[in-house]
C-alpha cells in the first residue's frame, strides 16, 4: 500500500474540516428552523398547519441530492442579479449546500421534536399553570425539558444522518471530504489508501457523534427510580 | 414548464429508450426494486446472525452493520465502484455497482429494523415452538419471522421509500436514472434549470408520496384481516 504525501494528507484534512463546518452550520440552522416549524404547526390556523405539513412532506419525499441540485441550479434564477454574482464570488456551492441540507433535516427534526412534545401529557402543563407558571415558564421549566429527553435519541441519529449526508454536497462541487478524496484519487490513483483514510475519517466522525449522543442521554437521564416508571 | 414536459417528458420517464439505453424514472424504479428485493433476504440473515448463539457470528454481523451505518452511502458506492472490478476481475457497469452498494446499505439498515422486531417478541414464542419439537429453521420460519416482520412493517416501508430516494446517488457514478436524465435535459435546454429541477423534484415527490400512502393502506388492510384493527 503506497502512502500519501504530507501535502495530500493535508488536503484530506482540509476536506474533513469543510465537512465538519458544513455539518455544524446546517445542523444549527436546521434546529432553529425546526423550532419555528413546531411552533407554527402548533397554532390554531389551518393554513399554517397545512404549510408545515406540506413542507415536511416535500422534504421527506424528495431525495436530498435533488434538493441540493434544486437550490444550486434552480434557485439562483429567482435571485436578483447582484445577489447572484455576490454569491458566486463567495462560495455559492457551500451556501446552497448548507441551505438545502438544513431545510432537508429541519423537516425531520421538527417531526422528532413534535413527537417528543406530544408524549408529554397535557396535565403536566395544567399542573404548571395551576401552580402559577406563565405559558413561557411552564414550557421552559416543565414541558420542554421532558420533551427533549424523549426526543434526544432520534435527534442524535438525525444528526448522524446529516453528518453523513454532507457528502452529497460533493455533487455540486463543495470541496468536502468525499470531493477531496475523489480529487486525490484522480491525481494519484492510490485508490485504496485515499478511500481507506477517508472512510476512517468518516467513521471517527460518526463514532464521536454516537459517543457524544450516548453521553448526553446518560447525563440527562433522571437518576431516580421514578424515571423508569 | 408544460413545454418542457411535452418535449422532454419521455426523457424523464424512460431516458433515451428505445433509441438508446433505458433511463429516467423506469431505471430508478428498476434499481430501487432490485435493491429492495435483494437486500431483504440478506437483512434477515444479518438480523438472525446478530442474535445467534455463536459469538463470532454476532460480532461479524455487528461489525459489518455498524461499519456500513457509519459511512455515507456515497462512500460505499465509491468503494463498490473500485473494489468490485478488482475482486471479480471484470469491469462492471455503473448499474451493477449502484445495485450492489444499495443492497449492502439497505441490508444493514433493514437488519436493524428486523432485529428490533425479533427482539420485541416474547421469549415464550421460541420456547413454545421448541417445546413442541420445532427445529431452528421451523421456529424461525413459521413462528418468529411472520410475527416479527409484521410488527416492523412501518419501519420497513419507510426504509423501502428511502431506497427509492437513494437511487438518485447513482447520478454521481453516471448511472442513467431519473436524476441523471434530468441533468441531461437540463444540459440540452441550458436556460431553464428552475423548471427542469422542479419537474424532477415533483416526479420523486409523486412516486414516493403515492407509494407511502399505498403501502400504509395495504398495512391497515393486513392488520384488519388479522383481526388487529
Amino acid at each position: 500500500m503506497d502512502l500519501l504525501t504530507a501535502d495530500q494528507f493535508q488536503q484530506l484534512l482540509w476536506g474533513m474540516r469543510t465537512t465538519i463546518i458544513l455539518f455544524a452550520v446546517s445542523w444549527v440552522m436546521a434546529f432553529a428552523l425546526a423550532l419555528v416549524l413546531v411552533v407554527v404547526r402548533a397554532t390554531e390556523y389551518r393554513l399554517c398547519r397545512w404549510f408545515v405539513d406540506g413542507f415536511v412532506a416535500y422534504h421527506r419525499n424528495v431525495p436530498l441530492l435533488v434538493q441540493v441540485m434544486f437550490w444550486y441550479f434552480g434557485m439562483p434564477e429567482l435571485l436578483p442579479e447582484n445577489v447572484r454574482f455576490w454569491l458566486y464570488d463567495h462560495n455559492a456551492e457551500f451556501s446552497f449546500a448548507a441551505i438545502a441540507l438544513a431545510l432537508g433535516s429541519s423537516a425531520y427534526v421538527a417531526e422528532d421534536i413534535r413527537s417528543g412534545l406530544r408524549a408529554i401529557p397535557n396535565t403536566q402543563f395544567e399542573a404548571a399553570s395551576s401552580l402559577g407558571c406563565s405559558y413561557l415558564q411552564s414550557m421552559r421549566y416543565i414541558v420542554v425539558p421532558q420533551a427533549l429527553r424523549i426526543s434526544l435519541p432520534p435527534l442524535v441519529s438525525r444528526a448522524l444522518l446529516l453528518f453523513k449526508n454532507t457528502s452529497i454536497a460533493m455533487a455540486i462541487g463543495v470541496a468536502e471530504l468525499t470531493y477531496r478524496t475523489r480529487e486525490i484519487e484522480n491525481m494519484t490513483f492510490k485508490t485504496f489508501t485515499v478511500f481507506g483514510i477517508a472512510t476512517v475519517l468518516y467513521l471517527i466522525g460518526t463514532f464521536t457523534l454516537m459517543a457524544f449522543g450516548s453521553w448526553l442521554e446518560n447525563r440527562t437521564r433522571l437518576d431516580r427510580k421514578a424515571a423508569a416508571k | 414548464m408544460i413545454e418542457i414536459l411535452q418535449d422532454y417528458g419521455l426523457n424523464f420517464l424512460v431516458g433515451q429508450y428505445p433509441h438508446g439505453p433505458l433511463g429516467g424514472l423506469a431505471m430508478t424504479l428498476i434499481v430501487a426494486a432490485l435493491g429492495i428485493v435483494l437486500s431483504f433476504p440478506i437483512a434477515i440473515i444479518f438480523a438472525l446472525a446478530r442474535i445467534s448463539p455463536y459469538r463470532s457470528l454476532r460480532w461479524l454481523s455487528k461489525g459489518v452493520v455498524n461499519f456500513v451505518r457509519g459511512i455515507p452511502l456515497l462512500m460505499l458506492i465509491f468503494w463498490c465502484y473500485f473494489v468490485i472490478p478488482i475482486v471479480t476481475g471484470y469491469s462492471v457497469s455503473g448499474f451493477t455497482t449502484l445495485v450492489v452498494a444499495l443492497v449492502i446499505y439497505e441490508a444493514a439498515y433493514l437488519s436493524e429494523i428486523i432485529r428490533s422486531g425479533i427482539e420485541a417478541l416474547p421469549k415464550g414464542q421460541t420456547e413454545a415452538s421448541q417445546a413442541l419439537g420445532g427445529s431452528y429453521a421451523l421456529t424461525v420460519r413459521s413462528v418468529i419471522l411472520p410475527q416479527a416482520l409484521f410488527n416492523v412493517l412501518p419501519g420497513m416501508t419507510s426504509q423501502f421509500i428511502s431506497t427509492i430516494k437513494e437511487t438518485s446517488l447513482g447520478y454521481v457514478i453516471a448511472v442513467n436514472e431519473l436524476t441523471f436524465s434530468a441533468n441531461q435535459v437540463n444540459n440540452m435546454l441550458l436556460t431553464q434549470p428552475l423548471q427542469v429541477f422542479t419537474i424532477l423534484a415533483a416526479t420523486y415527490f409523486l412516486v414516493c408520496f403515492v407509494l407511502t400512502r399505498t403501502l400504509s393502506t395495504i398495512e391497515t388492510r393486513i392488520r384488519r384481516n388479522r383481526g388487529m384493527a
